[in-house]
C-alpha cells in the first residue's frame, strides 16, 4: 500500500555542534514535548465535569499507552499469521506493518508523557512505590521489545541496527546469547517473551494503580 | 516524609468502585481512538521499506572491494578475524577497570573468517583444477601465504573491471591466490556466498550473523548508510530509513556516545552501557532514593498541572 506521503527518501538532518538527528526524530521529540506541556496544562473539560476523577491529562496518556499497546499487540498478531516476510509482498501486509510501526511510536510518546508527569508529580507516594517501579520496568522492557521488532523488519534497516548494536551487546558480554544479527533469535525475543514481559509488567503496573489509587496532588496536605 | 497524616485527602480510586467497567470502559474508548490514530499515520505515511544488501549485490557492484575485504577475511586481517569473543580469540575485546565482560563471556559463535567466508565457499565449487590449488595454499607456509595474499592486493590496485564485472589481474607470483579471489567473485556474483553463509549449519536457517559481518567488514552497509543519512556520528541507533522517526526514545543512550570521555574512548560501548546500568536502576528506584526522589519539589511543575 504506497503512501499518501512518501518519505522513503534521504533523511534530513538537524546538526548542532556534537547534535545530530534525523528532522523525523526532532519532529517526534518535539511532539512529546508539547503535548506533554499541554497536558500538563489543558483543562480536562467533560471528564472532569462528571466528578469521578481530577486527573491530569498526563494520567490519561497512561491510558493511551495502554491502548497503543493493545493496538501493537493486536497488529502483531495479525502480521504473524502470514510470517515475518508477508509485509514485504502484499499491500495488506504493509498496511498491518504500517500500524504496527506507528502504534511502536504512539507507545513510546504516551509512556513519555505518562512517565514525566508521574516524576512531576512524585507519584510513588502514598504506596506508590510499586506502582512507579512496574511502570518504569515497563518503559525499559518496552525498548529491547521495539529493537528486537526494528531488527525483525528483514530490511536494511535492520542490518544496519545490527551491526551497529552488536558493538553494544557484545562490549558487555551479552552477545554470547542475545545475538542481534541473528534474526531467527531476535524474531523469537520479539515475537513471544518480550511482549510477553512487557504485558505482565503493565498489567501488574494497572492492578497497583487500581489497588493503591491516584496520589493526591504535591502541593496539597498529604503531601506534606 | 510519605507518611499519610489523619485528615489529609484519600488517595483517590482508580476504577476500584466501579468494579472496574469504568476503567474498561475508558480503555475501549481509548484503544479505539489510539487505533484511528495508527491507522491515519499508517495511511499517510505508510512504512520505511530499504531492500536489504546482498553479498551478490555487493561483489556486482564493487568487485574489486568485495575482493579486497575477502583477501582481509583470508588473512586474517578484517575487523571480524581481530573482534574477539563472540566470534573469536584474537581479542579480549572491551574491559573497564577490573571487568572484562566480552572476555568472560567467552566465544560463543565461533568465526574463522579464512576459513568460513574464503575456503568454505571455495571448497563448494566442483571444479578440481581450483580445488587442486586450494589445496596447494592451504599447505604452503604462512610466510607464502602472506606473501600472495599481498601480491594480490598490490595487483587489485590497479585491477581494470570487465564489463561482465570480472576483475582482470596481471601475471603474477600469487600463490594460487588470484585464481581462489576469481572464483570467489564469481561465486558471489551468483549468489552462492550469500546461499554458504547462511546455509553452513543446515538446510533451514535464521542466523544471519556471518553475511552481515563479511558486509560489514567491507564497509558495503556503512557507505549505504551514510548515503541514508545514517553514519554514527548521527545517532545511529535512533534512525529509521528514509524520513521516518525511527528509536527516538534511544538518545539518553545514543548521547552519551557524541561526548568525552566516551566519544575518543576504545571501551566506549562498555562505558556507556554503565552509564546507562547506573541510571536505569536509578530510574526503577526513584522511589527509594534520598534526595533523587525529592526533585519533584523542588522543579515547580507540579503546580500548573490542571486538575480542574
Amino acid at each position: 500500500m504506497g503512501a499518501i506521503v512518501d518519505l522513503n527518501h534521504p533523511a534530513h538532518t538537524v546538526h548542532w555542534h556534537f547534535f545530530q538527528m534525523t528532522v523525523a526524530n526532532v519532529v517526534l521529540l518535539a511532539v512529546t514535548l508539547v503535548l506533554f506541556l499541554l497536558a500538563l496544562a489543558l483543562p480536562l473539560g467533560r471528564l472532569a465535569a462528571r466528578g469521578r476523577s481530577p486527573r491530569p491529562l498526563t494520567y490519561a496518556c497512561g491510558t493511551a499507552a495502554l491502548a497503543a499497546l493493545v493496538v501493537l499487540l493486536l497488529s502483531g498478531m495479525i502480521l504473524s499469521l502470514k510470517g515475518p516476510a508477508w509485509w514485504h509482498y502484499a499491500g495488506v501486509g504493509r498496511f498491518f506493518n504500517s500500524i504496527h510501526l506507528w502504534a511502536v511510536e504512539l507507545l513510546f510518546l504516551f509512556m513519555t508523557i505518562n512517565l514525566a508527569g508521574q516524576f512531576f508529580t512524585a507519584a510513588w507516594r502514598h504506596g506508590g512505590k510499586r506502582v512507579w517501579i512496574t511502570g518504569a520496568l515497563g518503559f525499559l522492557v518496552a525498548i529491547p521489545a521495539a529493537l528486537t521488532g526494528y531488527l525483525s523488519q528483514q530490511s536494511f534497516d535492520s542490518q544496519w541496527l545490527a551491526t551497529q548494536a552488536r558493538a553494544g551487546f557484545n562490549a558487555i558480554g551479552a552477545g554470547a546469547f542475545f545475538n542481534v544479527t541473528n534474526f531467527g533469535q531476535m524474531y523469537s525475543f520479539h515475537m513471544l517473551i518480550l511482549p510477553l514481559a512487557v504485558a505482565l509488567l503493565v498489567t501488574w503496573h494497572v492492578l497497583l494503580l487500581r489497588r493503591h489509587g491516584l496520589v493526591p496532588p504535591l502541593q496539597s496536605r498529604a503531601s506534606v | 516524609m510519605n507518611a499519610q497524616p489523619s485528615g489529609t485527602p484519600p488517595v483517590q480510586a482508580v476504577g476500584s468502585a466501579d468494579g472496574g467497567g469504568g476503567f474498561v470502559k475508558e480503555l475501549a474508548v481509548a484503544v479505539a481512538v489510539v487505533a484511528q490514530l495508527a491507522i491515519v499515520l499508517a495511511v499517510l505515511f505508510s512504512s520505511p521499506e530499504e531492500k536489504q544488501s546482498t553479498i551478490q549485490q555487493w561483489s556486482r557492484q564493487d568487485p574489486v572491494g568485495f575482493l579486497r575485504t575477502a583477501l582481509l577475511e583470508l588473512g586474517g586481517t578484517s575487523e571480524t578475524a581481530e573482534y574477539g569473543p563472540p566470534y573469536n580469540h584474537q581479542g579480549d575485546g572491551q574491559h573497564a577497570a577490573f571487568l572484562h565482560p566480552q572476555r568472560w563471556l567467552g566465544v560463543s559463535q565461533p568465526i574463522d573468517t579464512a576459513n568460513d567466508f574464503v575456503i568454505g565457499p571455495l571448497r563448494t565449487i566442483p571444479d578440481a583444477t581450483l580445488q587442486a590449488e586450494v589445496s596447494e595454499y592451504l599447505g604452503v607456509g604462512s610466510g607464502l601465504k602472506t606473501d600472495g595474499i599481498e601480491s594480490t592486493e598490490t595487483a587489485l590496485l590497479k585491477a581494470p573491471v570487465a564489463g561482465d564485472r570480472s576483475v582482470y589481474m596481471k601475471p603474477g607470483e600469487y600463490e594460487n591466490v588470484d585464481n581462489m579471489m576469481r572464483a570467489l567473485l564469481r561465486l558471489a556474483q551468483s549468489g552462492g556466498v550469500d546461499g554458504y553463509l547462511l546455509t553452513g549449519h543446515g538446510y533451514y536457517q535464521t542466523d544471519y550473523t556471518k553475511p552481515l559481518l563479511f558486509m560489514a567488514d567491507g564497509r558495503v552497509l556503512e557507505e549505504r548508510a551514510h548515503a541514508e543519512h545514517l553514519p554514527q556520528r548521527q545517532w545511529a541507533m535512533m534512525n529509521e530509513t528514509g524520513s521516518y522517526p525511527g528509536l527516538p526514545w534511544l538518545w539518553p543512550y545514543a548521547f552519551w556516545y557524541q561526548i568525552e570521555p566516551f566519544r575518543s574512548s576504545e571501551n566506549a560501548d562498555l562505558l556507556v552501557w554503565l552509564v546507562m546500568a547506573v541510571l536505569s536502576l536509578a530510574f526503577v528506584c526513584l522511589p527509594l532514593i534520598p534526595g533523587l526522589r525529592s526533585i519533584p519539589r523542588l522543579i515547580p511543575v507540579h503546580r500548573v498541572i490542571r486538575r480542574d
